[in-house]
């Protein structure tokens, strides 16, 4: 997918090679009823390998194999989506980027570095239910008193928000937003899980009926968190692309292989021009998915001011034709394709699910032009 | 070839040509187009032309035509690195934009490939400096995608060759120079193995040009009848019969104007062919500002929509030249860039003819813009058909990207004369 220089091939090999005898299909779907959907142990030596520390900066703990953190986080991710792999990469390492960044000392000693070892897990509490489900949309109420502040509302979906034991909250403030870094057993929050898609993967509603945090939980400054949040939100998706492109390539490749295979009428499906073109179609939708992942990353990485338009420009284009090239997929496998024995399922739940969450398609157009009206780009 | 100088280093060359271009050539006034061609006179699309020769020159004269041409042939000798470097630092500047297709590519580059050194010589300067424009004589009336199933004959007559038949959908060549022309030279073999490419001169005895009016009133194209043109043997690029071979390689060039070819001058960001001179639909934004419709979720939607996907071409395009570049896949895989570049203009059209809605089919002057995402809609499908099909470009990819069976061709081993054709249309 992208250009890699021989330590980052190193890396993503090893990514590999751990996720392909961790984590076979056969063993995903006898995770499918766990609690966790992952083995917190494996968990810890992905931490090892290094999973958790690419986007934070070495001062805080952290380190990337290349000096491009997020490069090498999209490599994971890419073979999380080739794998269709468990585990909280999007909530670790979303909370220990914003750690590592703007995180108080005690909260890289304490937390991060836990994060960083893969001993406690992060979740990122951004998203909230209907009507305030827009990208961006922020309700949850945090209102300062003594000592402190309370927060009032309710996140949902967290993904991983039942195991994460440090979550970062994004809330509103007289001063506009702020972010939090909560401990999972406060008290006044109740954590509820939610049915999902993804059988790989856990969420959870989090309801905040006034939970009371000192000032040391701030992560960040008033006036600049809204600046963070949008790069959190950018390194977010650039994760989610990074695990479509693989789960995508997992599909067209398993696919293109059953139309050589495949005989109908005397000949392989692959012969047919109708079938072909299909496949050239998805052909030119898969390179063009990891063409605009490989730029979004690259501009993350470089905090370009494009940033954010290439970024949902991935996720439009992305979101919106990863689901229907693995639809497609199923309609080239005939009934067997929509079968739970059959893999595609898992890969066809991890391109669903990532294209709906941190923002639909349609809203990601929506910010683009945003950021153009803003702009006054006429040309 | 021996090459023993020093090449410049891309960032040396980059300086110079910032320097060069601000003192020589002029700021682009717009949008650095042509406009609509429907609304172009002859005068002004003579007076067009004659400026890009004169820009071409420029580029010549300041060293900075054939970037990647041999020195030997009047260019630069330098790199693709050199070229993408000039390439951006063109951005905002006129350049001659008539030249780069298909003058530069696929013509020149065929020629580079195939010619003889003499034929090289004689060629490819007067091209670099904007003297001679050329024209692709590949298409034919009965013919359609099947290039290699052309009509029109040259019979060889001591040392000329004598031709005879019809070329059609020439841009330009009412005003063009030279052309590139595939014959057939054999009917008693099967298709591919009877067919001869040539270099012919566009006005001259026997060439009758005919010009096409298209629906949106653009007069562009040409169909031109040759009548016993008679074009000598030193003319003819490649072996007698072996055209296809020529063939082939000449529409691989094609595809590439689309992003990749080494030779074509354009500003970054900016596909070598122009997809939309309206500018997209992001040119839309202080229409639907002044509509009162930025507030419309459904019109960001789409406005948003036509922005990523030109985001996204110019990704795609980069990153299928880097995988080209670096052999990770066959050059074939241009094919992935121009089916991209057909089906999102076709989108990019649609959002603008949605976008604009009612005035985009009744329109009073001074909505001379909106009335032209109309007519462009009318005309969507240009940007499928115009330089190979998209369907030729799906085969290109399930055939030899993907190395799916080839299409039964039921052509391949009788001899031309015998193959069923189309009864003659024009």
């Amino acid at each position: 997918m992208f250009q890699r220089n021989s330590e980052q091939q190193l890396f993503e090999e090893t990514t590999k090679k751990f996720l392909d005898t961790s984590y076979p299909t056969a063993k995903l779907k006898e995770l499918v009823d766990d609690a966790s959907g992952y083995e917190p142990a494996f968990w810890q030596q992905g931490a090892e390998l290094g999973w958790t520390s690419l986007v934070v900066p070495d001062d805080a703990g952290g380190g990337s194999i290349s000096t491009q953190g997020v490069k090498d986080l999209s490599l994971v991710a890419y073979q999380f989506g080739l794998h269709a792999a468990p585990g909280p990469l999007m909530g670790s390492n979303v909370v220990a980027a914003a750690l590592g960044r703007w995180g108080s000392k005690q909260q890289q000693l304490g937390p991060l570095a836990e994060l960083l070892s893969g001993q406690a897990v992060g979740a990122w509490a951004l998203a909230e239910a209907p009507p305030h489900d827009r990208l961006g949309d922020v309700a949850l109420l945090a209102t300062e008193i003594e000592g402190g502040f309370r927060l009032q509302g309710t996140k949902s979906p967290v993904e991983a928000g039942l195991d994460a034991a440090h979550i970062l909250v994004t809330a509103r403030s007289e001063a506009g937003l702020r972010q939090f870094l909560v401990p999972a057993d406060s008290p006044y929050l109740t954590r509820s899980p939610l049915h999902g898609l993804d059988t790989t993967r856990r969420f959870a509603r989090l309801d905040f009926d006034g939970v009371q945090l000192p000032t040391s939980s701030l992560v960040g400054a008033p006036g600049e968190t809204e600046g963070t949040v949008n790069w959190l939100t950018d390194l977010a998706v650039t994760i989610q692309l990074a695990e479509m492109c693989g789960a995508m390539r997992w599909a067209f490749d398993t696919t293109v292989e059953w139309a050589f295979n495949r005989y109908s009428f005397g000949r392989p499906l692959a012969s047919y021009q109708e079938i072909k073109h299909r496949f050239a179609d998805m052909k030119m939708c898969l390179e063009a998915s990891f063409a605009i992942t490989a730029q979004a990353a690259d501009a993350v990485d470089r905090d370009t001011p494009d940033r954010s338009e290439l970024v949902s420009a991935g996720k439009f284009y992305v979101g919106r034709n990863g689901p229907e090239l693995l639809q497609d997929c199923v309609q080239l496998h005939g009934g067997i394709g929509l079968t739970f024995d059959h893999d595609l399922h898992l890969f066809l739940r991890r391109v669903t699910t990532n294209a709906a969450l941190f923002g639909t398609p349609s809203q990601h157009a929506t910010r683009l032009t945003d950021i153009l009206a803003s702009r006054g780009v006429t040309t | 070839m021996t090459d023993d100088h020093v090449i410049e280093s891309v960032e040396s060359f980059t300086a110079r040509a910032r320097l060069w271009l601000a003192e020589n050539m002029p700021r682009t006034q717009d949008s650095g187009r042509r406009a609509q061609p429907s609304g172009h006179s002859d005068e002004e699309e003579l007076a067009h032309i004659s400026r890009n020769r004169d820009l071409q020159r420029r580029l010549f004269d300041g060293g900075f035509a054939g970037i990647c041409v041999p020195a030997d042939y009047g260019g630069q000798g330098l790199t693709t690195a050199h070229q993408e470097a000039f390439n951006r630092e063109i951005r905002g500047y006129e350049y001659p934009a008539e030249t780069q297709v298909p003058t530069l590519t696929p013509c020149m580059s065929v020629i580079l490939e195939f010619g003889t050194h003499e034929q090289k010589k004689r060629h490819v300067p007067p091209i670099l400096k904007g003297e001679t424009l050329w024209m692709q004589f590949l298409s034919e009336p009965g013919g359609g995608s099947d290039v290699a199933g052309a009509l029109t004959t040259a019979v060889r007559d001591g040392e000329e060759w004598v031709l005879n038949g019809s070329k059609i959908w020439t841009t330009g060549a009412w005003w063009a120079d030279w052309g590139l022309c595939l014959v057939r030279t054999n009917w008693d073999v099967p298709k591919h193995r009877g067919l001869t490419v040539f270099m012919l001169e566009i006005h001259q005895p026997g060439i009758e040009i005919h010009r096409i009016e298209m629906l949106n009133g653009s007069r562009e194209f040409c169909q031109e009848f040759l009548t016993d043109v008679r074009v000598p043997d030193s003319q003819r690029i490649g072996q007698i019969d072996e055209g296809w071979a020529v063939g082939t390689r000449w529409m691989y060039h094609e595809r590439t104007i689309s992003g990749g070819s080494p030779y074509v001058t354009s500003p970054a960001g900016r596909p070598a062919v122009a997809l939309d001179p309206t500018g997209g639909a992001v040119a839309l934004i202080p229409f639907a500002r002044r509509q009162g419709l930025l507030d419309d979720t459904r019109v960001k939607e789409l406005i948003g929509e036509a922005h990523a996907l030109s985001l996204v071409g110019t990704a795609l395009t980069r990153h299928i030249a880097e995988e080209i570049r670096t052999e990770s896949m066959t050059n074939q895989a241009a094919a992935i860039t121009r089916l991209w570049f057909g089906s999102s203009a076709v989108r990019n059209s649609t959002i603008c003819f949605e976008l604009v809605g009612a005035n985009a089919v009744a329109w009073s002057d001074e909505d001379n813009d909106l009335g032209q995402r109309g007519v462009r809609f009318l005309m969507r499908q240009a940007s499928c058909i115009a330089g190979g099909t998209t369907e030729m470009a799906r085969n290109a990819i399930s055939e030899r990207v993907l190395g799916m069976p080839r299409e039964r061709t039921v052509d391949k081993d009788t001899p031309f004369r015998d193959v069923p054709r189309s009864a003659p249309n024009r």
